[in-house]
């Protein structure tokens, strides 16, 4: 077990010793891996990212009503007698008397990006008092909450930088009216931080709805709740709904574009990595038969061909470990908190999102990285091992 | 020419570098083939936008409804050809992932304001005979294998029927193909009159208008007047030539030439580091053969011109086979399964591709091949 | 030996300095050289190492200029000679023989002796045949196709000596050609040379170590310390 150890100490002193011959290769294959780690990690955190949007919006204790057939709050419609019927089923929180359900209306508003000047549709939220409580991560941070009544919003964070002409003191045009923005809010990093809320019963005639609504968000005593709360509703003659929980509603949401991302990222991260493989490869093989004679030499000393190819592949893994370092290093620097807006396909609303460079996503891509130094590194060495020696010693 | 087996011959040297080498550069050519597919499918709608066309929608907001009755005064614009309304269904068939648009249309407006849709004329009598009859697309038709005469049930979720129900039945008499390679065949029409007439509510109300004008180049100016017709009444719109709606449209979704590009940056650059690291080794490796060229008689030009000559080699077949596994790869159709309105590559990046490899090969060899240009007979002879 | 008038030689070396830079190092390798190489000779450079021979050897072949000096070849001045030039003079003029062959391991013997010729303006046919005319002259027409690491070393050289004399060069010019050769082979090599000397004319020039090598030759010239005797020193 010593002999081995020696041995390997031995061979991969020789390999260090000359490195310096090789730099040139070496850096290049370490910046090719480096190159797909930080794609891949790039592409693969605006997934996460909108994830992360989708999650944070979830309360556990939340569920949301929409009509029955709806996938989207945008394709639910629910009469103002409906929410009352709904806001009285049990498992709901009360607060001071009142049920903590919240009937809203959700529609778009077209307004330029920033970024293009082009428009988006932007998600405009018609709430109720009881909105601010069912959503308790919700929080005031810049100005002051609308006044009931007048035409007066709030805009959520991420909509305010992503979109133009949403700055306190500034107005949205609704028709032929203007409704002046009074305060910034936010909920924790969640999807409602990409809206535009108002009072819905000022929404409601600006755009035709009369008393109806879209949706109705709740607040359960417990998770457990759900059930019996989802059964009441379903069985109730006069309600055509489906209750789910938020959590399951925001995942639903966001599959498709989730899917999307996290399918065409693993794509070109896979081809890259191939890439990266026949890179490393490349170096690998022009390191060993660089060598050739000096591997050569030592076997036919007397060491083994073992430590020979663990030295090789050391070298490959170390090589890899720090191209992928350095490659999630550059994403990590380069993009996370990196704020942007994509669309919602089932609302057909923008979702305002900020890449997450995780730690998981991190992981990922050094374990990536190697796995294309190990595949780099094992044939290569495999065949340096393997040569007859006698030939080896002849070769210049 | 002559020098071609000698070229050739220089890349068996190290064969299996010289094969990693070109599989190095054949990946990154099939990432640029399909991200350019992929890019592709979202400029195609604004490239093949109408350039006498124009969108007239609700200003506040897309999903807004306008009065039927804005057509006839739209046409009576100066500047206007012909006002065509279409409106969003939104319905869905059999299970949500199986999205695509379905729109309601005047049949004889859809004829005339969008020839990029080439229907026979056989289709078009039995559509115009047929109240439930709908259009398909050619690529929507292929998706879901349906066939003339097919029933069609779609689930409505914002037009409920006046009899309360909620599954429209269509029957499927007629199919278009696209005029040209990026026009969109994955859309679904029917009679307006049937829509009108069905919906429970919304009675003359339409989603959006589209307009051809009769000069393109007077777009800016008729959609002002157009706005301005309609500024200051319940319902104000917005006009924008079509390439524009399309472009933002796209724009929301997000930069998405700008990540392809920095994407492509960076698989470039990484190849571009591999095949400038194989040229400058073989350079190195060959210092002798090369002198040897030099002292038979070989110009220091002529040296240059091979160590060129093996890069471009080496880059020509890593990106003509790369580029053509990126066709064979695109043609296996769209990786999102429908949503795309079209995806294939065009010809026009296959030449981008071919101006990439020439350009890639340069840079790849240029510093060794100018080394090998200096090199000194007398030195690199030495033993 | 029959001694050409020294205007009619082929080859003029006249006040031939050469020096090199090692570092900030300057050395010496050839001063004040005079050497003329009538037509026909087969001429034998010996001295031991650093003497400068391989140095001369380039100098005249036009692998190399002169620090100080003329070099005239068959009338021309070659020191003269843009790089270009001289790469053109040396394709029509010059065979090169190597100590260790120098052939281009991917291409076969044929396609090795025809490298040179790629230079001139002959057609696909005719760079075939005089390849294959070398190759017989050299007697190895039965090894066309094979590649140098299927020759052994003796018929590697005799390869590297097609090469050079496929172009009909007036001087042949060789480096130590068997110096990694064992005996019989390597006067196989000497045959061969002296045979294109003594029946075909041809100059050469040859740099040795071995005195047997050298016996072979019409003269021979020692060289120490850059300069030129008719007698070895001690």
């Amino acid at each position: 077990m010593f002999n081995w150890i020696t041995q390997i100490v031995a061979v991969t002193l020789f390999s260090i010793r000359s490195l310096p011959q090789r730099k040139g290769s070496s850096v290049a294959a370490m910046l090719g891996i480096a190159g797909v780690v930080a794609v891949m990690v790039g592409v693969l955190s605006i997934a996460q990212g909108v994830l992360k949007t989708m999650e944070s919006s979830a309360g556990e204790k939340n569920a949301i009503v929409l009509r029955s057939g709806a996938d989207s709050e945008m394709m639910s419609g629910l009469g103002g007698d409906d929410t009352r019927i709904i806001a009285e089923a049990p498992g709901i929180a009360r607060d001071e008397g009142s049920a903590l359900a919240s009937p809203e209306l959700f529609v778009i508003i077209n307004l330029p990006m920033r970024s293009t000047g082009t428009d988006a549709n932007v998600p405009l939220r018609g709430v109720q008092a009881q909105a601010l409580k069912v959503r308790d991560s919700f929080k005031l941070v810049e100005g002051r909450m609308f006044e009931w009544g007048l035409n007066e919003v709030i805009v959520g964070t991420g909509a305010q930088k992503q979109f133009a002409g949403l700055d306190i003191g500034q107005s949205i045009e609704v028709g032929q009216d203007k409704w002046p923005v009074v305060g910034v809010f936010e909920t924790d990093g969640g999807l409602a931080e990409s809206e535009i809320w108002v009072d819905a019963a000022v929404l409601q005639p600006a755009y035709r709805r009369g008393n109806s609504f879209q949706s109705v968000y709740v607040k359960l005593n417990s998770r457990d709740a759900f059930d019996g709360f989802k059964d009441t509703l379903t069985s109730d003659p006069r309600l055509n709904v489906k209750p789910m929980r938020e959590t399951d509603y925001y995942a639903s949401q966001s599959t498709v574009v989730y899917n999307m991302i996290t399918g065409l990222g693993t794509l070109i991260a896979i081809i890259m990595g191939l890439g990266a493989v026949f890179g490393a490869l490349n170096t690998m093989y022009t390191a060993v038969s660089g060598r050739t004679r000096e591997i050569a030499t030592l076997r036919a000393l007397g060491f083994r061909a073992g430590p020979v190819v663990i030295s090789v592949v050391s070298e490959s893994l170390i090589l890899a470990f720090t191209g992928g370092l350095i490659g999630a290093g550059l994403a990590w620097l380069a993009f996370d908190g990196y704020r942007a807006a994509t669309l919602n396909w089932a609302s057909f609303s923008a979702i305002t999102f900020a890449f997450d460079v995780n730690a998981s996503l991190l992981i990922q891509g050094i374990v990536f990285a190697m796995v294309i130094g190990l595949i780099g590194g094992l044939f290569p060495a495999i065949r340096a091992a393997r040569q007859p020696v006698a030939q080896a010693l002849r070769e210049l | 020419m002559k020098y071609f087996y000698l070229i050739f011959s220089g890349l068996k040297r190290k064969k299996m570098r010289t094969g990693l080498t070109i599989l190095s550069i054949m990946v990154a050519f099939i990432l640029f083939g399909y991200l350019t597919a992929i890019r592709q499918a979202f400029d195609a709608g604004v490239e093949v936008a109408g350039a006498d066309r124009l969108i007239v929608r609700h200003k506040v907001s897309i999903i807004q409804l306008l009065p039927q009755s804005y057509e006839a005064k739209m046409e009576r614009i100066d500047g206007v050809d012909n006002a065509a309304h279409t409106t969003w269904f939104g319905g869905i068939y059999q299970e949500p992932k199986n999205f695509f648009a379905q729109l309601a249309i005047v049949p004889e407006e859809l004829f005339d304001m969008f020839p990029e849709f080439v229907i026979s004329d056989e289709h078009k009598a039995a559509w115009l005979e047929t109240r439930n009859g709908v259009l398909v697309g050619r690529r929507l038709a292929d998706r879901f294998n349906w066939k003339l005469g097919d029933r069609i049930p779609i689930n409505a979720t914002i037009w409920g029927k006046k009899d309360g129900g909620r599954t429209w039945e269509f029957d499927l008499v007629a199919i278009y193909e696209g005029a040209e390679k990026g026009t969109d065949t994955s859309q679904f029409f029917f009679r307006y009159d049937f829509f009108d007439e069905t919906r429970a509510g919304g009675t003359g109300q339409v989603g959006w208008y589209t307009v051809r004008i009769t000069d393109p180049d007077k777009a800016t100016e008729v959609a002002a007047a157009i706005d301005a017709e309609f500024a200051n009444s319940a319902f104000e719109t917005k006009t924008e030539p079509e390439g524009a709606f399309i472009q933002g449209f796209a724009n929301q979704i997000g930069n998405i030439g700008f990540i392809i590009m920095s994407i492509m940056s960076a698989v470039f650059f990484t190849i571009l580091l591999v095949a400038g690291n194989t040229m400058a080794y073989t350079v190195r490796e060959r210092t002798n053969e090369l002198a040897v060229l030099k002292a038979i008689g070989f110009t220091d030009r002529a040296v240059l011109g091979l160590v060129l000559g093996e890069s471009l080699a080496l880059t020509f077949v890593g990106g003509a086979v790369g580029l053509g596994l990126a066709w064979l790869l695109v043609s296996t159709g769209d990786p999102t399964g429908g949503s795309f309105p079209v995806f294939y590559l065009p010809t026009r990046d296959l030449f981008v591709g071919a101006l990439l490899i020439m350009a890639m090969a340069f840079i790849a060899g240029i510093i060794p091949a100018l080394q090998a240009q200096k090199l000194q007979i007398a030195d690199a002879l030495r033993r | 030996m029959t001694d050409d008038s020294v205007d009619g030689a082929l080859v003029k070396v006249h006040g031939v300095d050469k020096l090199f830079k090692r570092g900030s190092e300057v050395i010496h390798v050839l001063g004040g050289l005079d050497l003329n190489i009538p037509h026909g000779e087969f001429l034998a450079l010996m001295g031991p190492s650093g003497s400068g021979k391989s140095t001369l050897l380039n100098l005249i072949g036009g692998l190399d200029r002169p620090s100080e000096g003329t070099i005239e070849v068959g009338g021309k001045r070659i020191d003269k000679l843009s790089n270009r030039k001289l790469a053109g003079w040396r394709a029509r003029h010059v065979g090169l023989v190597f100590q260790f062959y120098n052939l281009m391991p991917v291409l076969s013997a044929q396609k090795n002796v025809e490298l040179p010729l790629l230079l001139t303006k002959l057609s696909r046919a005719e760079r075939k045949k005089r390849a294959a005319i070398a190759l017989d002259v050299v007697g190895l027409s039965h090894r066309t196709g094979h590649y140098p690491r299927q020759l052994s070393g003796g018929e590697q050289q005799r390869t590297g000596i097609a090469r050079a004399i496929v172009t009909d060069p007036t001087l042949l010019l060789c480096d130590e050609p068997t110096g990694d050769l064992d005996r019989k082979s390597g006067d196989e090599i000497l045959d061969l040379l002296q045979a294109l000397n003594k029946e075909q004319g041809k100059t050469i020039i040859m740099v040795t170590h071995d005195i047997h090598a050298a016996a072979r030759a019409t003269r021979t010239l020692h060289l120490n310390k850059g300069r030129l005797s008719t007698e070895a020193i001690a």
